[in-house]
């Protein structure tokens, strides 16, 4: 059992989403880092698609009352274990009774925590993702609350062994780690790549410079559905409307306002506005650290591009998946 | 037809310009043959009123026999190859579901807005908008949510400037040319006429929705105490 002692800013259990619901308006939803979560749960053994606890901006101080092997990757936050820095990127073994405090983060936004077994609630509709706006999913439906109490499923072989090696050794960590931030070619600090989207010709000469040499501010106006940005107004060669249909995770709409929207996992199922670039895929993760107020540009890269780079990703994954399997057997 | 790619990870499906019933067979015809498990490395398509959205990993498509610099034109031709020769599926009846509605009052506090609108009376308006049949061009905006078409033109009324902070669950609005339920409670726009006592939104059920993309909506009138009676539990 994991107690919540405190719950942090907006901490909820994901998984890898809940896909094959959106005909019935159903939200993907799922980690917003889905690649994050996935090297995360693959360090502690785990199936890719086991419950992860996502942490924004302030993380949650957990108690552990038997023992446990867990991994945390994705933003810089100041987590320690009974007083001590907790290692991020790698197994860690926390002893029963222990308790591990996320802190806050230095930089970035967002945090993924995989725990060997992964967490137990259950499955709603093919998924174990917090689905809020229905009250569904994860654990009751919501973010967690003090005094919440998680299960977790039995670990793997595989992390029983890493824990066994730990707890021989007196260690509290191994020293080998999996960063996601290594696989596949990283875009450079402050940028995330872009295609065009399929009304990029709906948009004035105007906008689709700026889009891509505007430096673009994130605002107050964002969460799990998606993130308002603020820059120079994005116009249409004339006024047209469109007709709804399926929107995608990374895809910039541009309501009338001119200003875009990012959308990310937890976005709607169908949109209406014009959809002048989308983010690459690889990229997601990155989007998803930008705090209120920071700085981002977008580097224009084509389709091709964008999907060598998700291959090229996964095949990294893969290498790293074959070595871990081979060191622990 | 037209397939357009929506970044790296979809792939639209284009099957007219317009919303019309025409369009909506092709969507649901095309949507059968393309529905889960019929293309490799496809998680999931979406219906909306003019297009299929497919959502894929590039990464299992190129396992599927892809080429690694070619995964949107290999997709592509498995879709139009699909479509082409779809499987043989049943020829089915569209299904025809009646949602009794409580019209006005509370259950409906813009009826006489859109009366005025119509300049028709108050029992008018609910005469002709049971009389009408809808159809669900397609389930989004939240769970459950149907986008209807088929609402008689006298009755189009545009939306509140100001949205409601708070629509009850069940209400049957009126948005411009759109018709809907609100499947939960949630802040709106639309004029609300009435409201139904059943349930849109079903997770413990599959599938977890009361209307589905294709069906016949029959509204019928009934009364608060009949509203009453067959108000469905909300977990």
């Amino acid at each position: 059992m994991i107690h919540v002692l405190r719950p942090g800013l907006l901490t909820t259990v994901q998984d890898l989403g809940r896909p094959g619901y959106q005909q019935y308006g159903v939200v993907v939803g799922g980690a917003l880092d889905a690649f994050a979560a996935r090297v995360a749960n693959l360090v502690v053994g785990n199936d890719g698609n086991a419950a992860v606890l996502e942490l924004a901006q302030t993380g949650p101080v957990l108690q552990f009352s038997h023992e446990a092997l867990i991994a945390w990757n994705g933003g810089d936050f100041d987590a320690t274990i009974s007083g001590q820095p907790l290692p991020r990127d790698r197994p860690v073994r926390v002893a029963a009774g222990e308790t591990v405090n996320f802190g806050v983060a230095r930089t970035g936004l967002r945090a993924w925590v995989a725990i060997a077994g992964g967490i137990d609630v259950p499955l709603v509709m093919g998924s174990r993702t917090t689905y809020r706006r229905a009250g569904l999913g994860g654990h009751q439906g919501r973010p967690l609350v003090s005094g919440d109490e998680l299960k977790v499923f039995a670990p793997d072989e595989r992390a029983t062994a890493i824990l066994n090696t730990l707890s021989a050794a007196q260690k509290r960590a191994t020293a080998w780690t999996v960063r996601p931030e290594t696989m596949g070619r990283q875009a450079p600090a402050g940028v995330v790549r872009a295609m065009r989207g399929p009304e990029w010709d709906w948009f004035s000469e105007d906008a689709q410079r700026d889009l891509f040499a505007a430096s673009w501010q994130t605002t107050k106006e964002a969460d799990r559905m998606g993130v308002r940005l603020q820059g120079p107004g994005l116009v249409l060669v004339k006024p047209r409307e469109m007709i709804s249909a399926a929107v995608n995770t990374g895809v910039v709409q541009v309501p009338p306002s001119g200003h875009p929207i990012v959308l990310l996992p937890s976005r709607q199922s169908v949109g209406g506005y014009p959809r002048i670039a989308a983010v690459a895929g690889v990229d997601i993760g990155r989007f998803t650290q930008l705090r209120p107020g920071e700085k981002v540009r977008f580097e224009k890269i084509s389709l091709l591009d964008a999907q060598e780079l998700w291959l090229a990703r996964e095949r990294d994954l893969a290498r790293v998946q074959l070595g871990l399997a081979r060191m622990t057997g | 037809m037209q397939i357009t790619p929506l970044g790296d990870s979809a792939l639209v499906v284009e099957l007219g310009d317009a919303i019309n019933e025409s369009t909506h067979l092709r969507v649901q015809t095309a949507w059968r043959a393309l529905a889960a498990g019929a293309l490799p490395g496809v998680s999931e398509a979406v219906p909306a009123y003019t297009t299929i959205t497919l959502f894929y990993d590039p990464w299992a498509v190129v396992q599927a026999g892809a080429p690694a610099d070619g995964i949107v034109e290999w997709l592509g031709a498995r879709v139009r190859e699909r479509l082409k020769n779809p499987p043989k599926t049943a020829k089915t009846k569209p299904r025809t579901v009646e949602v009794p509605v409580c019209y006005g009052g509370e259950s409906g506090p813009d009826l006489g807005r859109v009366a005025t609108q119509a300049k028709l009376s108050v029992e008018e308006v609910v005469k002709r908008h049971t009389k009408a049949e809808y159809r669900v061009h397609l389930i989004g905006f939240a769970p459950g949510f149907p986008y209807l078409g088929g609402l008689p033109k006298e009755l189009v009324t545009p939306r509140h400037a100001k949205p409601r902070m708070a629509v009850p669950a069940g209400s049957v609005g009126i948005g411009g040319e759109q018709t809907g339920i609100y499947p939960q409670a949630t802040p709106g726009g639309w004029n609300l006429i009435g409201r139904t006592p059943l349930r849109l939104f079903r997770p413990e059920e599959n599938p977890p929705v009361l209307l589905q993309a294709g069906d016949i909506v029959k509204f019928r009138a009934i009364t608060p105490d009949e509203f009453a009676k067959l108000q469905e539990a909300r977990p």
